[in-house]
C-alpha cells in the first residue's frame, strides 16, 4: 500500500517497556523481579470464587451488565462507600472495566481534549504519558523530589515530596488533570493527608480534574496511612478513583479494575467503555465480588486479605532492602507498593559489556543484569519523562511481591556477582 | 546520592505570574460542568441500543430473543479447561500482552489451516477483549480524520460510532432486496449493488468494513461478490475490515469464505473472530485480530496504550478449546460444525412459527439471527411517540404486551435507510429448546386479546 496506513495517534506510543522486557526475562529465563505480578497465588478463598462462578450456570459465560456486573458493582459500592463514609451510588458512580489499565485509558479518553495539559507527577506509572498523548493532550511533568538527606541516613520514599510552588507554576488555563498515584509506583510513596489537601487546593482553586490511581491502596507499611483524595472536601466532584482487582487479590491476571467517581465524570467514561469494550467478562467479575463480599464481613480483623497481604509484603519488603543495603546498592525503602528502587551507582560494569543503542544507562544496565547474571529489574528512568530520564539513569526498580525462594535466588546472584 | 544531588538541582520549571492562573469565576458545579464537559471525541456516542433495551428486557417475565447470546450452555470440555487453568498459579497473573503464548499458536494453528498460509503467531494475531475489541483496536490503529470508512448496513450497530470516534466520516451503502414477490425470502435475497458500491470508493477510503455472516440478516457473502468488494479495494488501494464473528455458524449450502484469502487482500485486510460466538462463551470477552504484520503492529500498540492484555485464564481455556477442536476439524463431533448444525434446526422452527404467526422472516444463511418483516401484520402503533422509527415502537409495544422482546433494525442503519428497514425487528434464536417454547406460546396467540 502506498498510502499512509497507521493513524497519527499511534505514533510517538510505539514503544513499551513491559513488551521489552518482559520478553526479555522470558528469554534469558531471568530470576524475575522486573513486572509487578506475584509469583504466589492468589488467596484460597479467591480461587475457590472463581471456580464457584465457573459452576454457576449458563449466565455466567454470557454477556454482563455493560458497566459492570451487577453482584460486582454492588458489593464494591457496599464496601467502598463504609470506608468513605458516604454512599456511592452502583450504577452511576463506578465502572468495572479491564484492569486498572483500562479505567485509566478511559478516564483519559472521556476527558482529555486536543491541547488540554495534564500534569504528571514523576516518576509515574509509564502508560499515564502515552495515555495523554493519545489522547491528544499535553503531559506536564513535576518531580517528586528528595528533602535535603541527613548524611548516611538510610532513604524513605517518605522523603520524596512534591514543591508546591513549583507544582503551582505548571498550572496554565489549559490544565485540565492531574493523575496522582498512591502508593505511587515505583517509588512507593504514600502521600500524606496533607500532602493530598495541597494538592486538592489547587484543583479546587484551579478547576482542575484529579485522576487518582489507587491500585496499591492496601499495601502500606510501618504504619503510613492510605488516604483517599476524592474524600476531601470539595473533591468527590472532580475526581476519579481508580482501583485493581489484580492488585487487591493477587490475581493480575484476571483484569478487572474500575473507576468510581461522580455520576457527571462516570457517564462519560461509561460512553467511552461502551465504545471500546462494551463489557467485561462475566465470571472473573462474580469472583471479585464474593471475594469484596468476604472482605467486608472480615474487614480490619486478622483473617482480612487486606492486612495479610501487606503484613507479609512488609517482610519481603525488609528482607529485600536489607540485602540491597548489604551489597551496596542504596534502596529507598517504600512505605507502600510493590516495589523497592535501588541506586546502582556504585556497581562498575565495564562499558565494554553494555549496549551500544542510544538509551539510558539503566537500559543498559537492567538489559546486562538479565543476560549476563539472569535477573530481571526495570529500569527507572521509563519512569520518567524524555526531559528527565537522563536524570534519573542510575536507579532501578525491583518487585518483592515474590515468594521468598525468588528472593533468595535474587539475592544469590547480586552476592555473587558485587561481592 | 549524585542522583539526588541532581534532582535538588534540577531547575527545569518556568515560573508563572501569580495572576495567569488566578481565575476570576466561581467554582459552582455548573460552572464546572461546563468547563469539563465531555471530549469532542465522544459527543453525541452515548446513545446505544443494547443499553436502551437489555435493562427492559432483563425482565424475567419477558421471553428475550433480543441481544444475541445463547441461553445454551457452552460445550462442558471449555469450562472444563477454565478451571483447570484457573487451578494453575502462573495462570492467574498477567501474561503477553498481544496475547497469551498458548493461544496465538492455537490461533495460527487454526486459521492457518483454513486459510492455507503460515501465520506468524507474535506478529499477525492479536488478542482482544471481543470482536468489540478487534474492531475498536483496528478503528483507532488504522483510522482518523480525513479517512471515510465504507459501511454495509444493514451493520452491528457500532461499527458507526467507532469510525465517527476515530474522527473519520462513514459512507453507508444500504444490502437491496432483489425485486420480485417470493415465496420464501433468504438472506441470500439481499445483495449489493456494484455500481453503487463503487461510486462510494474515492481517494479519501482508507477501508470497507464487511461482515458476513453478517449480523442482522444472516447473509454469507459469495465468492463473487467479496471478489467484487476485493476488485474495488485493490484498485482503490483501500484496506478491508472482515468482521468474521460468526464464520463456523454456516448452513447447509453455504459456505464461509475469508475475503482476506483472494489474491491481493492478505496484505491489506484485517480479519476479526470471537471466542464468544465461536465457543457460545459471550461472557468471556475474547476476540482476535489476524492480518499481515505491518497492519497488526499498529494495533498492536493500541493494545498496549489501552488495556495492555487480557485475562489469562480464559485465554488459556479458548487454547484448549481451539486445539481440541483443530483434531477433530472434519468430524461431526467437532462444535465449529455441530453448533451449525444445532442451530439450523432452530433457524427452521423459528422459521415456521413465525410464518404461522402472520409475518415473513427473512430465511438467513449463516450467524444466529433473523429478520422478520412485520408488515403484514398492520399493528397500530399510533399511540406511541412519534419521535421512534416504526420498529422501535413495535418493538417497545411487544416487550410490553406480548412479553417478547427482539431489538428494531433500524438500530443497524442509518437515517436515510430508515425507511427501507423500519418495518423488520431481529430475533435471536440460539436459545434452548424451552425458550423458543416460550416464543412459539407468544406467536401462537399473537392475534388473541
Amino acid at each position: 500500500m502506498s498510502r499512509r496506513l497507521c493513524a497519527r495517534r499511534t505514533e510517538g506510543v510505539d514503544k513499551n517497556i513491559w513488551v521489552e522486557f518482559t520478553k526479555l526475562a522470558a528469554d534469558y529465563n531471568a530470576v524475575n523481579l522486573g513486572q509487578g505480578f506475584p509469583d504466589f497465588p492468589p488467596p484460597k478463598f479467591v480461587q475457590d470464587a472463581f471456580c464457584e462462578a465457573l459452576r454457576g450456570g449458563p449466565m455466567m459465560h454470557q454477556y454482563t451488565r455493560a458497566f459492570g456486573h451487577p453482584r460486582l458493582v454492588e458489593t464494591l459500592s457496599r464496601f467502598f462507600s463504609r470506608i468513605v463514609g458516604h454512599e456511592i451510588d452502583p450504577l452511576e458512580e463506578i465502572l468495572v472495566t479491564v484492569g486498572a489499565y483500562q479505567a485509566l485509558f478511559s478516564a483519559f479518553q472521556a476527558l482529555v481534549d486536543e491541547g488540554d495539559e495534564v500534569i504528571i507527577v514523576e516518576p509515574f506509572f509509564d502508560c499515564y504519558q502515552p495515555m495523554v498523548r493519545m489522547a491528544g493532550g499535553k503531559a506536564v511533568y513535576v518531580p517528586l523530589r528528595p528533602k535535603a538527606a541527613g548524611g548516611g541516613a538510610v532513604l524513605s520514599s517518605g522523603d520524596w515530596v512534591l514543591n508546591p510552588e513549583e507544582l503551582r507554576s505548571k498550572i496554565t488555563p489549559r490544565t485540565k488533570a492531574i493523575v496522582i498515584n498512591t502508593p505511587n509506583n515505583p517509588l512507593g510513596k504514600v502521600y500524606k493527608i496533607e500532602e493530598l489537601q495541597m494538592i486538592a487546593d489547587l484543583c479546587i482553586k484551579h478547576d482542575m480534574l484529579c485522576v487518582s490511581d489507587e491500585v496499591y491502596e492496601w499495601l502500606t507499611y510501618d504504619g503510613a496511612k492510605h488516604v483517599k483524595i476524592a474524600s476531601l472536601p470539595g473533591m468527590r466532584e472532580r475526581t476519579i478513583t481508580v482501583g485493581s482487582a489484580g492488585k487487591t487479590f493477587s490475581a493480575t491476571g484476571w483484569k478487572v479494575g474500575w473507576a468510581m467517581g461522580s455520576g457527571k465524570l462516570i457517564k462519560r467514561l461509561k460512553a467511552m467503555h461502551q465504545m471500546s469494550v462494551f463489557d467485561c467478562a462475566t465470571a472473573a467479575q462474580e469472583a471479585v465480588a464474593q471475594g469484596f463480599e468476604r472482605e467486608y464481613e472480615v474487614f480490619g480483623t486478622p483473617e482480612s486479605y487486606f492486612l495479610q497481604l501487606p503484613a507479609m509484603l512488609y517482610h519481603k519488603r525488609n528482607k529485600l532492602a536489607a540485602c540491597l543495603q548489604s551489597v551496596g546498592l542504596q534502596p529507598i525503602v517504600p512505605e507502600g507498593g510493590y516495589f523497592i528502587i535501588a541506586d546502582i551507582s556504585s556497581i562498575k560494569v565495564d562499558s565494554r559489556d553494555l549496549s551500544t543503542e542510544d538509551e539510558p544507562y539503566d537500559f543498559k544496565f537492567v538489559k546486562w543484569l538479565i543476560k549476563e547474571k539472569g535477573l530481571a529489574t526495570i529500569p527507572v528512568s521509563a519512569f520518567y519523562s524524555p526531559g528527565h530520564s537522563k536524570e534519573f539513569d542510575k536507579y532501578i526498580r525491583f518487585c518483592f511481591v515474590k515468594e521468598d525462594s525468588t528472593l533468595d535466588a535474587a539475592e544469590d546472584i547480586l552476592r555473587n556477582f558485587i561481592q | 546520592m549524585n542522583t539526588a544531588r541532581l534532582v535538588l538541582n534540577c531547575t527545569k520549571f518556568a515560573c508563572y505570574p501569580a495572576n495567569i492562573n488566578c481565575r476570576r469565576r466561581l467554582c459552582t458545579s455548573q460552572y464546572m460542568m461546563s468547563r469539563h464537559s465531555h471530549t469532542k471525541r465522544i459527543a453525541g456516542l452515548d446513545k446505544n441500543v443494547w443499553v436502551a433495551f437489555t435493562s427492559v428486557a432483563a425482565d424475567p417475565s419477558i421471553v428475550n430473543l433480543g441481544q444475541g447470546f445463547p441461553d445454551i450452555p457452552p460445550p462442558s470440555y471449555v469450562k472444563e479447561a477454565l478451571a483447570k487453568a484457573a487451578s494453575v498459579d502462573r495462570m492467574n497473573q498477567y501474561t503477553r500482552g498481544f496475547g497469551h503464548p498458548s493461544l496465538v499458536k492455537a490461533l495460527s494453528q487454526v486459521y492457518g489451516k483454513v486459510c492455507e498460509r503460515q501465520i506468524d503467531p507474535f506478529k499477525e494475531i492479536l488478542v482482544t477483549v471481543g470482536g468489540y475489541g478487534s474492531l475498536f483496536s483496528t478503528m483507532q490503529a488504522l483510522v482518523e480524520e480525513g479517512d471515510e470508512v465504507i459501511i454495509i448496513e444493514p451493520f452491528f450497530d457500532c461499527y458507526v460510532p467507532m469510525v465517527r470516534m476515530a474522527g473519520a466520516k462513514p459512507v453507508l451503502i444500504p444490502l437491496r432486496l432483489k425485486p420480485g414477490k417470493k415465496q420464501t425470502i433468504t438472506s441470500a435475497d439481499w445483495y449489493l449493488d456494484p455500481d453503487e458500491l463503487s461510486s462510494k470508493f474515492n481517494s479519501r477510503t482508507k477501508a470497507i468494513i464487511i461482515n458476513t455472516p453478517n449480523n442482522p440478516i444472516g447473509k454469507v457473502f459469495t465468492r463473487e461478490e467479496l471478489q467484487m468488494i476485493a476488485d474495488l479495494c485493490i484498485k482503490h488501494d483501500t484496506l478491508c475490515f472482515s468482521d468474521e464473528v460468526y464464520e463456523w455458524l454456516v448452513y447447509r449450502g453455504h459456505q464461509h469464505i475469508k475475503i482476506a484469502t483472494l489474491p491481493g487482500m492478505w496484505d491489506r485486510t484485517i480479519t476479526i473472530g470471537s471466542a464468544g460466538k465461536t465457543f457460545s462463551v459471550t461472557g468471556w470477552k475474547l476476540g482476535w485480530s489476524v492480518g499481515p504484520e505491518h497492519l497488526i503492529k499498529h494495533l498492536q500498540t493500541v493494545m498496549q496504550n489501552t488495556l495492555y492484555t487480557c485475562p489469562t485464564p480464559l485465554q488459556e481455556a479458548v487454547a484448549q478449546g481451539l486445539l481440541l477442536n483443530l483434531k477433530m476439524i472434519d468430524q461431526p463431533e467437532c462444535y465449529f460444525s455441530s453448533l451449525a448444525e444445532e442451530l439450523e434446526g432452530k433457524r427452521d422452527r423459528m422459521a415456521a412459527i413465525l410464518q404461522e404467526a402472520g409475518m415473513t422472516p427473512v430465511i438467513p444463511e449463516g450467524g444466529y439471527f433473523m429478520l422478520v418483516d412485520v408488515t403484514s401484520l398492520n399493528q397500530d402503533l399510533s399511540h406511541m411517540d412519534d419521535d421512534d422509527a416504526y420498529d422501535y415502537k413495535f418493538v417497545k409495544w411487544m416487550i410490553k404486551e406480548k412479553k417478547l422482546a427482539a431489538i428494531p433494525v433500524t438500530a443497524f442503519v442509518g437515517d436515510e435507510s430508515k425507511k427501507q428497514f423500519e418495518k423488520y425487528i431481529r430475533l435471536c434464536f440460539i436459545k434452548q429448546d424451552s425458550t423458543l417454547d416460550a416464543a412459539e406460546e407468544i406467536l401462537k396467540n399473537w392475534s388473541k386479546i
